[in-house]
């Protein structure tokens, strides 16, 4: 359970952990370790296909590994029921999709929301007025117009897409932020205002970030780059 | 649970045409289903409640079923009569409190002519106990006066005072009338909803005197017309009737009766009690009924299947939202939840406007219908049977919703996280 956990173990530990897709013959990954200190800031990068996406379901708890340990924030996953393994997601982690993040039919607050209404730790975390602390947040990324806030999320830019998942991602202070992607879909004007908000805000909630690209060029400002494949070593189809 | 029934509506929100559509569907299937059930109801009400208060109806030898049609519901010709002499001993017997004869076969435009005696104003009965009333005049009292049905009196417009002809046999279009003896309507009998709406009451006498010159069921040669004072003059006791009404002192009278008159020596007669005939009839009108049934319950199905097609189809344009879901907690049976809310919520939505519907439509059209085609539609109060078509129809699109369910919880298990198009 949380509470016994080790108070200084790391954000992410991963030991002797092996993934196969069902009906794949050879895994897609196999990693003797890998470890994210709290607070860290993680570049993950690997060719398409090299299994990252997989590698983050694995942390997020949504796959299991064919063996080893995954630990977060000190929490072994594998002694967690589904159930709680769900829990603990949406009570712990944030995440950013590359993009479509957000539920077509719901508003930009609501879309936000969605972060605690899954997680009463959250929930509790963002106080009485959720919706105030929502917009708190998106105000915090630049999206403060009282009309923008309003109009249906897919009249939204990408750019503002994405920072609305930001906001989604970071409400009620998750320890771990996975973005997988988030700004393969921006212009590399949005895509440096969107890396300087993500850090800022990574930074002023003391979430662990953990940022997945294939895009080297966005490495900067890491305290650390990740190269899966050097990691992985299963034979990854090229 | 109470955030995922806001999604739930939500995202039924978000696509409103497609969903809307389904509802419609389902609900028109749902209307139809309990339009039949009313119809059925209504027209079983009607039915059962045609005549009551009556012990035995007794006719020449028939089955009780084609009896009581030609009898009670003027459906069909009786294909013999009976005679006179056994009417009358009949009706003198000590069990026997009242009789009400009845001599069909004659019409005017259309409508059956009943001759009977005023004994039908005193002792016939419909709904339970309710008694004929007039809405205008009064009973006839001449041998050429006539009572009028309601329905009657607003197809042809016709008001007390009135002389009407009336014809030979019971075809709409008869050429035989007997129109050197015309009869004056004396009065208009207030809706009953039974058979005698349509009917025109003449006296037994009356029908005896406009045939009193004919041969062997033919209209007679000049010379040997009769003139109707002439006529008025003559013995018109009847020589035989179609069938009688019969009112016992007590009850337990009614089996040792009906005996009696089935073993009667000198005529082959029946006697049937209208309960039993009726309950009869009702179960071969009730095998239509339950087709019926059964084909609605058919469309229903139709339309439950159209509407797990297009959860099925909204599948795969919705992975993105089951991984969107997925990403801030929702466990995989959430997702489940998710689409059984959706088609309950579908099933909920076509129960009740499809209830609005012909509950609304039978109130609306129930006087349209009338004006039109002179057919009484009755609300049937609402009971158990259509609780229980709602009920069914709100748990069978749950159930159906299983499918799409099912499939959604299994592709989010399996996508995780990754959201796929
Ligand atoms: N749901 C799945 N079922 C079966 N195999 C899968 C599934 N998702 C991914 N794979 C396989 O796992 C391998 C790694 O896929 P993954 O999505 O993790 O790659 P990636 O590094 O995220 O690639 P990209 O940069 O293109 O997103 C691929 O060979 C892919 O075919
Ligand atoms: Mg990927």
């Amino acid at each position: 359970m949380p509470e016994s956990a080790p108070r200084n173990s790391g954000a992410v530990t991963l030991r002797d952990v092996r993934f196969a897709w069902p009906r794949a013959a050879e895994p897609v990954l196999a990693l003797e370790s890998f470890a994210i200190e709290r607070g860290e800031r993680v570049f993950l990068c690997g060719p398409s296909g090299s299994g990252k996406s997989t590698l983050l379901g694995l942390i997020g708890g949504v796959l299991q590994p064919g063996g080893g340990e995954v630990g977060v924030l000190g929490t072994d996953l594998a002694r967690l029921s589904p159930a709680a393994r769900d829990r603990f997601r949406a009570d712990q982690i944030g995440l950013v999709f590359q993009q479509f993040n957000l539920l077509p039919y719901l508003g930009v607050v609501d879309n936000v929301l969605l972060a605690t209404r899954f997680s009463s730790r959250r929930a509790a975390a963002v106080g009485g007025d959720a919706a105030g602390a929502a917009r708190d947040l998106l105000a915090v990324l630049g999206l403060e117009d009282a009309r923008l806030l309003r109009s249906p999320v897919t009249e939204l830019s990408v750019g503002q897409q994405q920072r609305v998942a930001v906001a989604r991602a970071l409400l009620g202070a998750p320890g771990l932020v996975i973005a997988d992607e988030p700004t393969s879909a921006l212009d590399s004007d949005a895509r440096a205002a969107f890396m300087d908000l993500l850090f800022r805000e990574c930074v002023r909630t003391g979430a662990t970030l953990l940022f997945v690209s294939h895009d080297r060029a966005l490495a900067d400002g890491f305290d650390r780059v990740v190269e899966l494949p050097a990691l992985n070593r299963a034979p990854v189809p090229a | 649970m109470k955030a995922l029934f806001g999604i739930a509506l939500r995202s039924l929100a978000n696509r409103r045409l497609t969903v809307g559509l389904t509802i419609i569907g389902l609900t028109v299937s749902v209307a139809l289903l309990l339009g039949v059930e009313q119809a059925r109801k209504s027209a079983r009400e009607g039915f059962t409640q045609t005549i009551s208060g009556t012990d035995l109806i007794v006719g020449a030898r028939s089955g009780p079923v084609q009896l009581l049609l030609y009898s009670v519901f003027h459906i069909g010709n009786a294909t013999n009569q009976l005679s006179w002499q056994s009417y009358e001993e009949i009706a003198a017997s000590d069990a026997v409190a009242w009789t009400v004869p009845i001599a069909l076969g004659d019409s005017h435009r259309g409508f059956r002519v009943m001759g009977t005696t005023d004994a039908v104003f005193e002792h016939y009965r419909y709904a339970r106990s309710r008694e004929l009333r007039f809405a205008e005049g009064e009973a006839f009292a001449g041998v050429f006066d006539a009572v009028i049905g309601a329905d009657v009196a607003a197809r042809l417009g016709y008001d007390v005072g009135r002389e009407i002809v009336l014809s030979h046999g019971v075809a709409t279009t008869s050429f035989l009338d007997h129109g050197d003896k015309p009869f004056t309507v004396t009065g208009i009998l207030e809706r009953t909803g039974t058979p005698l709406d349509r009917s025109v009451l003449v006296s037994l006498e009356g029908i005896e005197a406009i045939h009193v010159d004919w041969q062997q069921g033919r209209p007679p040669t000049p010379g040997q017309r009769v003139s109707a004072d002439d006529a008025r003059a003559m013995d018109l006791q009847p020589k035989a009737i179609t069938a009688f009404l019969v009112g016992l002192e007590s009850r337990v009278a009614t089996f040792g009766l009906q005996r009696a008159i089935n073993d009667y020596t000198d005529e082959a007669l029946t006697a049937i009690l209208p309960g039993v005939a009726l309950s009869e009839l009702w179960s071969v009108i009730a095998t239509v009924e339950r087709v019926l049934l059964a084909i609605s319950a058919c469309v229903v199905l139709a339309g439950l299947i159209g509407m797990v097609t297009t959860l099925l189809t909204s599948l795969s344009e919705r992975r993105r939202e089951m991984a969107i879901l997925r990403a801030v907690g929702a466990r995989p049976w959430h997702i489940f939840v998710l689409f059984m809310l959706e088609a309950t919520a579908i099933g909920v939505a076509a129960a009740v406007l499809g209830s609005a519907l012909v509950f609304g439509g039978f109130w609306l059209g129930a006087g349209v219908i009338a004006r039109e085609t002179g057919i009484h539609l009755e609300l049937v109060a609402p009971g158990q049977s259509e609780a229980i078509i709602v009920g069914l129809v709100i748990a069978a699109s749950a159930l159906a919703g299983a499918i799409p369910a099912w499939r959604a919880w299994r592709t989010s298990l399996a996508d995780g996280l990754s959201i796929r198009l």
